[in-house]
C-alpha cells in the first residue's frame, strides 16, 4: 500500500496567508470562547465535593436533587454518569462547614429516601486551598513547557524556528481550550495533562518537518532552490510519515473514547482536537511563520559539522 | 549488510529477558491474604510468631497455602475470600487477647499469586493505586499556628506551677497570641524573677515593658525553639495517625509529610471507609482543667471559657473551665475502655510519670472541686466528663461519662494513639469503592488492548514486514514499561494507564519515521542494504528530537503535577525513554536478523514503494 503518490512538491507557501487566516480565525474564536464562557472547572480546581454513587435501577435525579437540597444542601449539581444507573453529584464549597463530612451526609441522605439504597463509588473532596494551588502549578507546568521547548529548539535549529513552533503550538492549546469553553466539558486534571501532552506532541511534529528543512538547506544539490520551495519540499515529504504517526495516535486515542469510560472521556477528547489541530497547526502555521520571520538558508547550512556532532 | 555486533545482540536479549521476567508477576493475579504486622514499636515479628501463627490456623483447622516471614510480618495466603475473613478473625482473637491493648495488627491483604522462583528475583506486580485498587486518600493540613499556641499555653501552665513551688509572687501569667506575659507589682519582683522565668522557659527570649502601672515581662518563642515545634508537630501528628490507622488493620498503610505542613493518608482496600474517614479526621485533642464552680453557681459565665456537656437525655448544660490546663493529651500513657463501680461504661487511664505527679498535686489541692475533661475537635470543645474529685490519685483514674459502651472504645482508641500535636484539617479527599477499581482496571488495559491491535492490523497492512517488526518493537515497548514499573512499584493509576495508551500510539511515530525514510532511500534507487542503514541513520536524528520535545512537556508534568497528573507523568516519561530503545534497537536488531545475512537482497518488504517515475 501507498498512500501518498506526489509526483511534484504541493505548494504549501503559496496559500499560506489562507492557512494562517484560518488558524486565526480560530483561535480568536477560541478566545472568543473563553471570554465569555469560561471553563467549566472541575473540583480539583474549584474546590467542593464530587461524589458517584451507583444505583441498582435507573436513578431519579430529580428525587436525588430534591432530598439533598430538602436536607440544606446548597446548589447541588445532579447528573448521570455513564450510565443511567449512575449518578454524580457535585456540591459547592461551603464556608466554616464541616467540609470532610459531607460525603457521609449525602450518603446518609440519600441512603434515608425511599427506595433503592445507593452504592458508593468514589468521592473527591477538594479544599479551597488545594485547588489554588492547582490552578497555580498547572500555568507553571506550562510556563515550564514552553521555555523548554523554546531554548531547546532554539539550540538545535534557530530561534525563528523554536519561536514559530511555540507560536503555532500555544495556539492549539488555546484552541483546545476554546472547545472546552465552547461546549462546557468539565476541564479536569487528566484533560490539562492532556493539553501538555499535545503541546509536547505537536511541536514534535514541527520538529520533523524543520529537520528536514535544515537538511534540504545543507543538500548541496538543492541549493538552487527558494526559501518557500524548500518549505514545500520538506512538508510534501514527510507528509505520509505526518498522516500515518497522526493515524495510529488517533487509533489508540479513539480506542480510548470508546473502552476508557467515563473517566478517560475527556482526556481522550483533549487529545483527538489536539492531534488534529497539531497536524494543521504545526505544519502549515509553523511553517509560514519561520518564512516570515526570515530564515535563510546560512543561518543553517554553515555549521554541519558541528551539528552532527551533536546528535549523539 | 546489516549485522549487529555481539553485544549489541546480546544487550537486546537481556533486556528482553529482563522485560519478560519482571513483566511476568502482573499475569498471575493474587490471591487472598491475611498479614499479620506490629501494632507498637517494642513487639518484634520474628519465628516465634510465625509459629505462633502456624499453630493457630492448625487449631482451627484452616488450611493454608503458604506462609511467609518477612519485615513488615507474617503473611499467610489462603484459598479465597471466605476462609481469609475466618482466618482474620481466627488470628485476631488468638494474637490479640486483650482488644483494647493490640499488639499486632491482623489485615487482609493481596499477594501475588506468582510462584517462587519469581519472587526470588524480586520480581512483583505494577503497585496499583488507589483508583485501580479502591481505597482513600488524604491530605491533612496541620495548623501550624494552633501547635504554637497550643505549646505557649503549656508553657503558661509549666511557668505557672513553678513560680508556685518557687514562691515567687506575680501578678498573672497571660498568652496573648503567640507571647506570653507576666505582669509584676514593681520592677523589682520582675528583675528578681526574670534569671527563675528564664531558666524555666530557655525558649523564649524576653523583654521587659511597663504598663499601666504593671512591670510586664513578656516572652516570644525564639526561631529556632519555634523551628523544632513546627517539625515535632508534623512528627508527633504522623506518629497519632500511624497509632490509629493501626487500629484499623491496613495492610498497606501510606501516611506520608508531603511539603512543610501537610500528610498524606492513603489506605488501599479499606472496607469500611466510613470509619477510616472518622479516625483519621478525628482531630481532637484532650485536656484537663478545673472547673470554675463560682461562676457556675452564679451563672456569670463572663469572660470565663465555657464548653458544653451533653447528657444521654440531650439536656445540655455549659460548663466553665479555669484557663489553667492541668494536663493535655500527650501524658495519657493507655486507655481502655471498662466499667466503673456503678457498671456505667468508663474509660480507664493511665498517665506517664510526669502526669501522675501532676495530677496528684492538683486532686490533693483541690478535694472535693469538679474537674473536666474537655475533647477539642475541629476548635470545638466538649466537656465529656466533668466528676467531683473524691480523692486524691495518680496516674491512674477512669474517665466517666455519659458514654455509651461503643464510645468509649472511640476514646480510648483516640486516648491511646495520643494527642495530636496540632489541629488538623483534612483538605483533600478521594474515596474509591472496590468495584469501581477493577472497572477502572478493565477499562484502561481494554483501551490499550484494542488501540494497540489497531495499530499492528495497519502497520502490517501497510508496511508488511517492517509493520511486522515495527509493531513486534511496539510490543517490545509495551514489556519494557510494564517491566520498568514493576521494577521501580512507581504506583500505577488510571491516568497512569491512559499514558501507557498514549505512550505507545506516539512510539509508533519513531517506526513510521525510520519505515518512511527507507521507502525513500529506495525510492531514490539506493540498494536494499543501504537503504536499511540510511533510513535508521537518518531517521535517528529527528527520533532524538521529537523525543526530547515530548520529554521536556513529561519532565514538567513531572515537577508541578500532583496526584493524578503525576501519575500519568511517570509513565509517560518511562515511556519515552522506553519507546526510544525499543523502536530504534530492538527494531534494528530484529531488521537485521530478517534482512542482515542476505547476501544479494532483492528486495525489502516494505509495502509499495511508488515511484513517480514508474507512471503508475
Amino acid at each position: 500500500m501507498e498512500f501518498f503518490r506526489i509526483r511534484r512538491d504541493i505548494p504549501f507557501m503559496r496559500h499560506a496567508l489562507v492557512f494562517n487566516v484560518i488558524s486565526l480565525v480560530t483561535f480568536l474564536l477560541a478566545v472568543f470562547f473563553l471570554a465569555t464562557r469560561g471553563l467549566h472547572l472541575s473540583v480539583e480546581f474549584t474546590g467542593g465535593t464530587l461524589m458517584e454513587v451507583a444505583y441498582s435501577e435507573a436513578a431519579d435525579l430529580n428525587a436525588v436533587r430534591k432530598s439533598l437540597t430538602d436536607s440544606g444542601f446548597s446548589d447541588p449539581q445532579v447528573q448521570n454518569f455513564g450510565t443511567a444507573r449512575d449518578v454524580l453529584i457535585r456540591l459547592p464549597l461551603v464556608k466554616d462547614s464541616d467540609s470532610a463530612k459531607v460525603s457521609q451526609q449525602v450518603m446518609a441522605t440519600l441512603s434515608a429516601g425511599e427506595g433503592a439504597k445507593p452504592e458508593l463509588r468514589r468521592v473527591e473532596y477538594v479544599g479551597p486551598q488545594v485547588g489554588k494551588e492547582l490552578a497555580a502549578d498547572g500555568s507553571l507546568a506550562l510556563m515550564l513547557v514552553i521555555i523548554g521547548i523554546v531554548i531547546y529548539l532554539a539550540m538545535r535549529f534557530e530561534w525563528r524556528f523554536a519561536v514559530s513552533a511555540i507560536i503555532a503550538n500555544l495556539h492549539d492549546v488555546v484552541i483546545i481550550l476554546g472547545f472546552f469553553a465552547a461546549f462546557q466539558w468539565e476541564f479536569s486534571l487528566p484533560v490539562l495533562a492532556a493539553v501538555l501532552a499535545v503541546l509536547g506532541y505537536s511541536v514534535n511534529e514541527s520538529v520533523v518537518v524543520f529537520d528536514r528543512v535544515r537538511e534540504v538547506f545543507r543538500n548541496a544539490r538543492k541549493r538552487t532552490m527558494s526559501v518557500p520551495e524548500v518549505l514545500d519540499h520538506a512538508i510534501t515529504s514527510t507528509i505520509s510519515r505526518t498522516i500515518i504517526t497522526h493515524g495510529s495516535t488517533q487509533m489508540m486515542v479513539l480506542s480510548m473514547l470508546l473502552f476508557g469510560g467515563e473517566a478517560l472521556h475527556y482526556f481522550a477528547v483533549a487529545l483527538t482536537i489536539g492531534i488534529c489541530f497539531g497536524i494543521y497547526s504545526s505544519v502549515l502555521v509553523a511553517c509560514p511563520l519561520v518564512m516570515w520571520l526570515g530564515v535563510k538558508r546560512e543561518q543553517l547550512a554553515k555549521p554541519v559539522k558541528q551539528k552532527q556532532e551533536a546528535v549523539v | 549488510m546489516n549485522r549487529y555486533p555481539l553485544w549489541k545482540n546480546a544487550l537486546v536479549i537481556v533486556a528482553l529477558l529482563l522485560g519478560l521476567i519482571y513483566t511476568l508477576p502482573n499475569f498471575y493475579g493474587e490471591a487472598p491474604a491475611v498479614q499479620v504486622s506490629t501494632a507498637r514499636t517494642g513487639v518484634t515479628i520474628d519465628a516465634e510468631l510465625m509459629s505462633q501463627v502456624e499453630n493457630t490456623l492448625k487449631q482451627a483447622s484452616i488450611a493454608h497455602t503458604g506462609l511467609t516471614l518477612d519485615n513488615s510480618g507474617v503473611r499467610v495466603r489462603l484459598a479465597d475470600t471466605d476462609t481469609q475473613l475466618k482466618t482474620r478473625d481466627v488470628l485476631e482473637k488468638a494474637l490479640n487477647p486483650d482488644a483494647n491493648d493490640a499488639r499486632y495488627v491482623v489485615a487482609l491483604n493481596l499477594l501475588s499469586k506468582s510462584p517462587t522462583w519469581l519472587r526470588s528475583f524480586g520480581a512483583l506486580p505494577m503497585y496499583l493505586g488507589l483508583d485501580l485498587r479502591g481505597g482513600v486518600h488524604f491530605l491533612l493540613q496541620v495548623d501550624m499556628k494552633g501547635a504554637l499556641t497550643k505549646r505557649v499555653d503549656s508553657m503558661a501552665s509549666d511557668l505557672r506551677t513553678q513560680l508556685r513551688e518557687k514562691n515567687i509572687r506575680h501578678g498573672g501569667i497571660n498568652r496573648e497570641g503567640d507571647t506570653l506575659a507576666l505582669r509584676f507589682r514593681d520592677a523589682a519582683g520582675r528583675d528578681a524573677a526574670r534569671g527563675t522565668v528564664e531558666s524555666v522557659l530557655p525558649d523564649m527570649a524576653w523583654t521587659t515593658s511597663e504598663s499601666g502601672g504593671d512591670f510586664v515581662l513578656t516572652g516570644r518563642m525564639k526561631e529556632i525553639a519555634e523551628k523544632d515545634i513546627r517539625e515535632s508537630a508534623i512528627k508527633q501528628n504522623i506518629l497519632t495517625l500511624q497509632k490509629r490507622v493501626n487500629e484499623l488493620g491496613v495492610a498497606e498503610p501510606i501516611i506520608q509529610q508531603q511539603g512543610a505542613d501537610r500528610i498524606v493518608v492513603q489506605l488501599p482496600g479499606v472496607q469500611d471507609v466510613a470509619k477510616a474517614k472518622d479516625l483519621i479526621g478525628r482531630t481532637a485533642t484532650l485536656e484537663v482543667r478545673l472547673v470554675d464552680q463560682e461562676a457556675m453557681l452564679s451563672g456569670n459565665m463572663d469572660g470565663l471559657e465555657v464548653y458544653p456537656e451533653r447528657a444521654r437525655n440531650g439536656i445540655v448544660t455549659q460548663v466553665p473551665v479555669k484557663k489553667q490546663v492541668i494536663l493535655t493529651g500527650e501524658r495519657f500513657e493507655t486507655a481502655q475502655s471498662s466499667f466503673d463501680d456503678a457498671n456505667r461504661p468508663a474509660v480507664a487511664v493511665k498517665l506517664d510519670s510526669t502526669g501522675g505527679r501532676i495530677m496528684r498535686t492538683v486532686t490533693r489541692e483541690n478535694l472535693k472541686k469538679m474537674m473536666a475533661i474537655l475533647l477539642f475537635e475541629k476548635g470545638r470543645g466538649e466537656a465529656i466528663s466533668v466528676a467531683t474529685i473524691q480523692g486524691e490519685f495518680g496516674d491512674r483514674f477512669q474517665i466517666t461519662g455519659q458514654f455509651s459502651p461503643q464510645e468509649t472504645n472511640t476514646l480510648a482508641i483516640l486516648i491511646r494513639s495520643g494527642a495530636l500535636a496540632a489541629p488538623m484539617d483534612i483538605i483533600e479527599e478521594r474515596v474509591i469503592g472496590p468495584s469501581l477499581g477493577a472497572e477502572n482496571i478493565e477499562k484502561g488495559f481494554n483501551s490499550t488492548m484494542w488501540g494497540f491491535l489497531a495499530i499492528a492490523v495497519f502497520m502490517i497492512g501497510y508496511y508488511m514486514v517492517f509493520g511486522f517488526i515495527s509493531s513486534a518493537a511496539l510490543a517490545a515497548n509495551l514489556l519494557f514499561l510494564i517491566a520498568l514499573l514493576s521494577l521501580l512499584q512507581a504506583t500505577l493509576t488510571l491516568p497512569g494507564i491512559a499514558a501507557i495508551a498514549l505512550t505507545l500510539g506516539m512510539a509508533i511515530d519513531a517506526n513510521v519515521l525510520i519505515n518512511e525514510r527507507i521507502r525513500e532511500e529506495l525510492r531514490n534507487g539506493v540498494s536494499p542494504q543501504a537503504a536499511i542503514t540510511a533510513g535508521y541513520e537518518r531517521a535517528w536524528a529527528t527520533i532524538l528530537d521529537s523525543n526530547v520535545t515530548t520529554m521536556i512537556a513529561g519532565l514538567a508534568l513531572l515537577i508541578f503535577g500532583s496526584g493524578p497528573v503525576r501519575g500519568f507523568a511517570v509513565v509517560h516519561c518511562l515511556g519515552i525513554l522506553t519507546s526510544m530503545f525499543s523502536a530504534v534497537v530492538v527494531s534494528r536488531a530484529l531488521v537485521n536478523m530478517v534482512y542482515g545475512r542476505a547476501r544479494k537482497l532483492e528486495k525489502l518488504s516494505i509495502g509499495t514503494v511508488w515511484k513517480p517515475g514508474a507512471g503508475a
